[in-house]
């Protein structure tokens, strides 16, 4: 019968959609529990008491965070449609790239001025690698969606309001022709597409959490 | 005819002794690239474009950077002496737990050690809300893997002789065994397990290299409050 699943995620969290994507895409039946972390409930504190975010995955009871990490143990529980690649050097390849996407180009995004000007040059080198790595393949993970696809499969949708709010413009078409087709194809595929937020409340919460995101670096000594 | 495996590192960095750790643990042979990080070699650039850090594990011509990506690697190549555990949950709660010592922890105890002051102050507040997620985590077992060392110690366990090496230089107790004493414990029995005590860098370099690293810091910070 399998136990039960619930998902503790927000729309205003890029990194809950990667776990619901998943978990369609593996067919598991879950409940997805609504959080405003703006104003965040009892339930975040206690399944989540280190870090106080989401996404968490509570399964039978056993609460997990960390979304990289909740991916990786959908892929070991749910063995159908595997994300992560069989041979161990493509997983490493995987990891690498998931975990550092996931770093420069959210550093571009907060940061201003001169710090944005150095922050872009990581930020378009992981796009550079993600186009490389895209070229002749309909998704990261071959014909099938992959760990890399769910990992940096925000870019679609929320790149470019990131882009918007943060004043910069890194997905370029032109330059990244494979990478913007790669990006199309994904947005389209059912699991992805039945839960896209609209775009006006990600630029509204983008821009409010920027302007607070910055003030607390300004504050820091 | 055997597999190649090197590893690149320095003689200092933490990351890289992890992976020393976890090939000695293992029992895998391995030639060590000693890297100077003031003047990296073409080698360590063609390996490692992206970050052009240590350590890198090069297996069979092939380069893997970062060191919980290196360790991964590691445990699902080589099957003998598991560093992760077998159940899925437990792995996750691992792979948590790994991630918090190095964004969390870590940082919050380098700022202890070059924070002055109220900061510094403010600083070991921080860091004992940390600590004190991995002194309940510990409670009932001897090493984060249970029995025996696993990945969870392997990334920690520099704080095993980095903290003291701090402790020593600011004169300032951040695991105080009163006030953490599992971690405590922890610390001495991970710094006494046969591979571990063999392999630390020697304490004297460390102890010079840490306080230049702290004498930079604070005429960093002095001097970026005295240009406003």
């Amino acid at each position: 019968m399998g136990e039960e699943v619930k998902l503790i995620g927000s729309i205003q969290s890029l990194f809950s959609f990667r776990i619901e994507w998943a978990l369609k895409l593996k067919g598991v039946e879950y409940e997805y529990i609504k959080e405003d972390v703006r104003n965040k409930s009892p339930l975040i504190f206690k399944y989540n008491p280190v870090h106080k975010k989401v996404p968490v995955l509570v399964h039978g009871g056993k609460p997990l965070p960390e979304s990289l990490v909740i991916l990786e143990y959908i892929d070991e529980t749910w063995k159908d449609c595997p994300l992560l690649p069989e041979d161990p050097y493509e997983r490493a390849m995987a990891r690498f790239w998931a975990k550092y996407c996931d770093e420069k180009i959210w550093q571009a995004y907060m940061a201003e001025g001169e710090e944005k000007e150095k922050a872009m040059g990581p930020a378009l080198e992981s796009l550079a690698f993600l186009e490389k790595e895209i070229k002749g393949k309909k998704f990261f993970g071959g014909e099938k969606i992959g760990f890399l696809d769910l990992a940096v499969g925000w870019i679609p949708h929320w790149l470019n309001v990131l882009e918007e709010v943060g004043s910069m413009k890194l997905l370029d078409a032109e330059k990244f022709p494979s990478l913007h087709e790669w990006a199309e194809n994904f947005i389209q595929i059912p699991p992805v597409k039945e839960c896209i937020p609209p775009r006006e409340e990600l630029v509204s919460y983008f821009h409010s959490a920027l302007i607070y995101l910055r003030s607390l670096s300004a504050n820091k000594p | 005819m055997g597999e190649e495996v090197k590893l690149f590192r320095s003689w200092s960095s933490p990351f890289a002794l992890r992976i020393v750790w976890a090939l000695k643990i293992k029992g895998i042979e391995y030639e060590t690239v000693f890297e100077d990080l003031s003047n990296k070699s073409p080698l360590l650039l063609q390996y490692n474009p992206v970050h052009k850090k240590v350590p890198i594990l090069v297996h069979n011509g092939r380069p893997i950077a970062e060191s919980f990506v290196i360790l991964e690697y590691i445990d699902e190549t080589w099957k003998q002496v598991p560093l992760l555990p077998e159940d899925p949950y437990e792995r996750a709660k691992a792979r948590f737990w790994a991630k918090f010592g190095d964004d969390k922890v870590l940082t919050s105890v380098w700022n202890v050690f070059i924070k002055q002051g109220k900061e510094q102050e403010e600083a070991l507040v921080a860091a004992m809300e940390n600590l004190k997620f991995l002194e309940e985590e510990i409670k009932g077992k001897k090493f984060f893997g249970g029995e025996r060392i696993g990945y969870v110690d392997l990334v920690l366990g520099l704080l095993a002789n980095l903290i003291s090496i701090c402790e020593e230089i600011i004169g300032l107790k951040i695991v105080d065994e009163e006030k953490l004493p599992l971690l405590y414990s922890w610390m001495q029995d991970f710094a006494e397990a046969p591979i571990i005590r063999d392999n630390w860098p020697p304490r004297d370099k460390m102890i010079v290299k840490f306080q230049a690293l702290l004498d930079a810091a604070i005429a960093s910070s002095s001097s970026s409050s005295s240009s406003k």
